[in-house]
């Protein structure tokens, strides 16, 4: 009898103390591409602030929307906007979506370190990627099949090269990776491969090359480490990178969010690789209260 | 007695809630899998779902569902595997049961079922440092992402269950056959291939039909170490896409009640079916064997 009397207090305290831990704890959820940046700032923002808890996980854009959408997480981590029947599905469930641009990324076609291409045209990736050009002799390159790397269809990045840049589908063939890092890796082992990486995932990279972009052959042929040529956009393949909230979000979601667009969160993107905001974007975050 | 008769009961009805859960568990399954498939098919044509070899659902145009080149894309990495893995592992097997001395065995066995232990998660890291480059070298392939690179993981996990169930086969194979065969001059090599490895056939038929099973079902290692390009494969350095690999890469970030959640189910039920004919045509033979070799 008292050992059951025993079990039922235990019982009772974790109960108890499980039940307002989790509402303390905010959940960031989605995007690939950003997840490494948002841990980072999430750990700057708990050690300034030792009573918040946050968890940072991955899945893509497509999953942290989706948990949005669910009430599985308070802030989705998205490197795309929010598509039409998204919008609708959070409007079904009640959630009015609220999109914050956090940084600015130079998405980054790359290539081996020993591919003789340095540059190609958003036309000649878009041949490449929809599996019209094949082999890399065809882009001044070597007699040498093209590899394409890509990411998964959960992927906001996935959806971002195929809306902006392909205006088609991916070629079949393309292998399709779990991941940013993944597809580093695979482009330092495969000579003939091409891949396309958020920028913060190539600074320090060895055994690749960073392609440079012109948006046709006239135009002038950029990097995307290269910051003014990102903000200007030169660089045609540059993005906002976005979070987005319920519009009835807590004070606690707000105040993380208000920290990663201050001077200090903004100095922590750079330093990840990414870039921090231009004036436009901040007068555009203004207007969602931020 | 009142008393005593119904405490057996109880213990009774308590097995047999036991065994029956296990039945109920599959039956659910099935039920659920079948509830959530059958929708698809009110916007795609059964036809075009198991003959297309295009599968798309976030289309730039129009999103196309066909499972053929996934099916196939299955199909060839296990095959592929139980190329590499039945002779190895009758092998093994034959070894353990007929060469070994007893104190190797009683090491060497254990050590077999513990390669079953390993995550497959680790398995598909493996493929993805270690194998795969040494793939790529040996066929002169740029990389080694490909149906060959997850055929030899495969392998290695379809392994433990056939050497296993193998050396039980040999093992139980009656000693008089042995004896027999020694009598009338053969000698143990002979006896193995001619006497031996035939007598257990079917049990041995049975571990390879499991393993196969194992490696049709494997997700993890398949999806990290082949590619997952959804092109129809032409050869085994090509990269795959398999049926797991699809539910498991798509489920994630699908909408519930479309078409495309519908259709993922559809290639669950699938893959259930076809994992559940390997299972029950490897039971039947080896329910043979046990029946034929009880003398």
């Amino acid at each position: 009898m008292k050992m059951m009397k025993y079990l039922a207090m235990a019982a009772a305290a974790l109960l108890f103390a499980g039940g307002p831990g989790r509402a303390e704890m905010l959940q960031i959820k989605g995007s690939d591409t950003l997840i490494n940046l948002v841990q980072r700032l999430s750990e700057a923002y708990m050690q300034k602030n030792p009573g918040q808890k946050i968890a940072v996980t991955g899945g893509g854009s497509g999953t942290g929307i989706a948990a949005l959408v669910n009430g599985k997480c308070d802030i989705a981590n998205a490197s795309r906007l929010m598509k039409k029947n998204e919008v609708a599905q959070a409007g079904a469930a009640g959630i009015d979506p609220v999109q914050v641009v956090v940084a600015v990324d130079g998405l980054s076609l790359i290539v081996n370190a020993n591919n003789g291409v340095d540059g190609l045209t958003m036309d000649q990736i878009g041949k490449i990627y929809r599996g019209e050009v094949k082999n890399w002799s065809q882009v001044g390159g070597r007699d040498m099949p093209i590899t394409l790397y890509g990411r998964q269809s959960n992927s906001g990045t996935y959806d971002f090269m195929m809306e902006v840049v392909l205006k088609g589908d991916y070629s079949p063939k393309m292998n399709q990776m779990n991941g940013n890092a993944q597809i580093v890796a695979a482009i330092k082992n495969d000579p003939s491969g091409i891949g396309y990486v958020g920028v913060s995932y190539v600074k320090d990279a060895s055994g690749i090359k960073v392609l440079k972009v012109a948006q046709n052959v006239n135009a002038v042929y950029a990097s995307p480490l290269n910051i003014d040529e990102v903000n200007s956009g030169v660089y045609p393949v540059s993005r906002p990178l976005n979070q987005y909230l319920s519009a009835d979000a807590s004070q606690a979601v707000r105040d993380f969010i208000a920290f990663e667009l201050s001077p200090e969160g903004q100095r922590i993107v750079e330093e990840e690789g990414f870039f921090a905001l231009p004036q436009a974007y901040k007068d555009y975050n203004k207007k969602s209260g931020f | 007695m009142h008393k005593h008769k119904i405490k057996e009961k109880v213990i009774y009805c308590f097995f047999l809630f036991n065994g029956l859960v296990v039945i109920l568990a599959l039956i659910g399954i099935f039920i659920l899998l079948l509830k959530n498939a059958l929708p698809a098919f009110k916007d795609i044509k059964v036809g075009e779902f198991l003959f297309s070899a295009n599968w798309n659902p976030t289309s730039y145009y129009k999103e196309v569902y066909g499972i053929l080149a996934m099916v196939v894309s299955t199909f060839i990495v296990t095959l592929g595997a139980l190329v590499i893995a039945v002779p190895l592992g009758i092998g093994t097997a034959a070894y353990l049961s007929d060469v070994a001395s007893p104190r190797v065995r009683e090491i060497a066995k254990p050590v077999v079922e513990m390669l079953a232990g390993i995550p497959s998660v680790v398995i598909g890291f493996l493929g993805i440092v270690l194998v795969g480059p040494m793939v790529a070298k040996l066929t002169g392939a740029y990389n080694g992402l490909n149906a060959l690179n997850g055929s030899v993981l495969l392998a290695v996990m379809a392994l433990p269950t056939i050497i296993s169930l193998s050396e039980d086969a040999l093992v139980s194979v009656p000693k008089s056959f042995h004896e027999a065969s020694l009598a009338l001059g053969a000698n143990r090599w002979q006896t193995l291939i001619f006497v031996r490895i035939p007598a257990a056939s079917s049990g041995i038929l049975a571990a390879c039909m499991l393993g196969m099973g194992r490696a049709i079902g494997e997700t993890m290692t398949v999806l990290m170490a082949t590619g997952n390009a959804p092109a129809m494969p032409e050869s085994f350095t090509d990269s795959i896409r398999t049926m797991t690999a699809t539910i498991a890469i798509e489920l994630g970030e699908v909408a519930y009640n479309t078409t495309h959640y519908y259709a993922l189910f559809v290639i669950g039920l699938v893959l259930f079916i076809i994992t559940f004919i390997i299972n029950m045509v490897a039971d039947i033979v080896l329910e043979n064997y046990k029946k034929k070799t009880s003398y």
